[in-house]
């Protein structure tokens, strides 16, 4: 654990003394003690099973830190809510599980069009519809970035632990203020109910929102600055700025605009690029055995937990497995999987869904090596042979 | 609909609707509910189940409770998907289809079972836009008054002060802070032709006003719900929590035809002598989610609990021209 949080550390280039005192957690507790000290102040949400004991959670420890917690009537007033709140200056935080995201595509594709910082924990559950209630899935993984209609691209990251829930919950909050925009955090159930010691660090890297530098009359809430894609400077409603948040096309200042072909495809291929061209920056992924590697597991979430177990195995066989975990989900590391893929002979793709981010990584990978996808359906989690049985059979 | 006991006892064992060997809980208020719902069917009849303690709790794999049609939709949607049923049954009955086939019988009622969630928050939207285009089903609210089925967090049911996970008591902040929906009322003014409240704890009166919901349809039913696991309620107590409730106008027993609100049961007996309402510290005593306001530090609580009852009983009061 203390090597994956110095792993943490090296990912986000700083160096700060790790505390070694180890506290015994659950996943869900992790990510709203997380998301208090990432500076969340604002959690709106609706009982859904496996997400709600976040909801509980936030319900005890909010108004303890001075934060408001508000259960909506249902999903759509949640992420509504959440548009409202950090408008209104908050950095703001809901927990749902499958059906609810299915409600909360509206209000996703409104806080990417109105370049709203939030983030929206997705504790993942069997579909579709209500499918299988208490068990662990990845099958949202393509809804969080297509799921809304329209052109648009997102950023979500998968914990595959109880310290990943703690440090990518803070990276959430970061990127959604870096980047003014939603971020989903991609969990599941087991990792939302699973114990594990985390270690809790204080002293870690927060993003504020970035307050207007310019006075009202010359501030353009949608305006970036040359040679960037994001205006990261917002206000907050009530303080003197002209802010116009609007869910139709609009230009750089947040007026409607929704008959030009000009200013549309300007604001849509700002949407895309704040997080396309920043791909470098925002996706990270950790890598275990690979300087030997000739066959790559490309794992995420708790998939991963079985993969490092293959690849140990596999390794005593003598087959020189490694092990890729991607921590960013969207925006996709096309770079990093091609690089990969010149390297390695084959990539394994375990996924507990149909085989999903297995069709991006076949994509980016551009035939430079073959790519196998490793479903497992309806709740079950990937045991290691699962895995070994896909090596042993590209390595051949 | 007269009631003798004796020939529901029959009707039960021959077809009971649902049955018995379900997973809700020991000492479950809905459960005992949706048996005397079943007792009040006139003809076939659809059961339509928005997601909650009776939806999970009656259908879970590889059995079902239900011996009628049932079919179940996410949370908030039940009362569309009624829509669609009914829309569609009034066509085909009235359609060639199945005129040949003396065995499908094709003129059946539609009844929606939804909980406090499904009714008062998530549903809300649905049952008033079949309410406004008079779709002919019964809705039955069984209100255990938060959602239990996630584990107790509160809903728009939730009454002033109580306990939930989602409204913990603290130092500061003791309970839920908002006051209950009035959700008769909210369906009253969507003109409905009958609506009711009814409790199991008087049972003939509830299944009376099952059986006039299924004659006025659209109509809307508020079933009490005591929740022994939500409510910190003995088991065994149940049924007298839910006649507490009728007893101190927590929960008062009235109907309302075409607009015209009438008081029945032993609200109408409290409403002419009023000395035999009892006091809500009675009702709160046995349930622990209310605990916090028996202590000396909470009267205040305790006195606003007390006052929205009287104010509600006062209004109602006044509606059904007992004032």
């Amino acid at each position: 654990m203390y090597f994956l949080a110095s792993c943490l550390v090296r990912i986000l280039g700083r160096s700060f003394p790790l505390k070694k005192e180890k506290k015994l957690m659950i996943g869900y507790d992790a990510v709203t003690d997380a998301a208090i000290l990432a500076g969340c102040r604002f959690f709106a949400g609706y009982p859904i099973t496996p997400a709600t004991e976040i909801a509980e959670r936030m319900a005890e420890k909010l108004p303890k830190s001075g934060g408001i917690f508000l259960q909506m009537e249902d999903e759509l007033a949640s992420i509504n809510s959440l548009i409202g709140a950090s408008w209104a200056g908050f950095k703001a935080m809901t927990a749902t599980s499958g059906p609810g995201l299915s409600l909360m595509m509206e209000g996703l594709g409104y806080a990417v069009l109105s370049e709203t910082p939030m983030v929206i924990v997705d504790v993942q559950r069997v579909g579709p519809s209500t499918g299988m209630v208490t068990y662990p899935s990845q099958g949202d993984v393509c809804q969080v970035r297509w799921g809304s209609h329209g052109d648009y691209s997102i950023i979500a990251i998968a914990p595959a632990s109880v310290q990943d829930s703690f440090d990518y919950t803070i990276m959430a909050f970061n990127y959604a203020e870096l980047y003014r925009t939603p971020v989903i955090l991609l969990m599941d159930e087991v990792i939302a109910h699973l114990r594990e010691p985390l270690i809790v660090r204080e002293d870690v890297e927060i993003v504020k929102r970035k307050r207007p530098s310019m006075p009202p009359e010359e501030f353009m809430p949608f305006m970036p600055k040359p040679g960037e894609y994001v205006q990261r400077e917002m206000p907050a409603l009530g303080e003197g700025y002209k802010v116009i948040v609007e869910s139709t096309m609009h230009d750089e200042l947040g007026y409607r605009e929704s008959e030009s072909h000009e200013v549309g495809s300007r604001t849509i291929a700002r949407l895309w690029n704040k997080i396309e061209k920043n791909v470098e920056k925002i996706a990270k992924e950790e890598f275990y055995f690979m300087e030997d590697a000739e066959i790559a597991v490309v794992s995420y979430g708790c998939p991963f937990r079985s993969a490092i177990n293959a690849a140990k195995t596999a390794r005593k066989e003598g087959i020189n497995v490694g092990v890729v975990k991607m921590i960013t989900i969207w925006p996709f590391h096309d770079s990093m999987i091609e690089k990969l893929a010149e390297k390695v002979k084959a990539i394994v793709v375990p996924e507990m869904n149909m085989s999903k981010i297995v069709r991006e990584v076949a994509r980016a990978a551009k035939g430079k090596a073959k790519v196998l996808g490793v479903p497992k359906l309806a709740g079950q989690m990937h045991t290691p042979e699962d895995i070994l049985v896909a090596i042993r059979s590209v390595a051949r | 609909m007269a009631v003798n006991v004796r020939e529901l006892a029959k009707k039960m064992a021959q077809d009971p609707g649902i049955t018995s060997g379900h997973r809700l809980c020991a000492g479950c208020g809905p459960a005992i509910v949706m048996r005397h719902l079943m007792m009040a069917r006139r003809k076939p009849t659809v059961v339509v189940n928005a997601t909650g303690c009776v939806e999970v709790a009656t259908t879970i794999f590889p059995y079902t409770a239900w011996k009628v049609p049932w079919i179940h939709n996410a949370f908030e949607n039940a009362a569309a998907t009624a829509s669609g049923v009914v829309a569609a049954r009034n066509k085909l009955v009235r359609s060639e289809r199945f005129a040949d086939d003396p065995d499908v019988e094709m003129d059946y009622d539609v009844i929606v079972v939804g909980g406090d969630g499904g009714t008062y928050d998530i549903g809300l939207q649905s049952i008033s836009g079949a309410f406004e285009r008079g779709d002919k089903f019964m809705y039955v609210l069984y209100d255990n008054e938060a959602y239990m089925n996630t584990g107790i967090q509160r809903s728009g049911g939730t009454p002033f002060g109580a306990w939930t996970t989602t409204t913990p008591v603290g130092r500061k902040i003791k309970g839920k802070l908002a006051p209950k929906k009035p959700i008769v009322d909210i369906f009253v003014a969507h003109k409905i032709p009958y609506a009711a409240t009814v409790s199991p704890a008087f049972w003939v009166d509830e299944i009376q006003k099952f059986r006039k919901g299924l004659e006025n349809m659209p109509s809307f039913i508020h079933a009490f719900g005591v929740c022994p696991r939500g409510w910190r309620v003995a088991e065994n107590e149940t049924i007298e929590v839910a006649k507490l409730a009728v007893e101190t106008c927590v929960h008062p027993l009235y109907e309302v035809v075409e607009g015209e609100y009438r008081l029945t049961s032993v609200s109408k007996a409290i409403a002419r002598n009023p000395s035999k309402k009892k006091p809500v510290s009675e009702y709160i005593k046995y349930q622990g989610r209310f605990k916090h306001l028996l202590k000396p530090e909470n009267e205040k609580l305790l006195n606003e609990l007390q006052r929205q009852i009287d104010e509600r009983w006062n209004e109602l009061l006044k509606k059904a021209g007992e004032y």
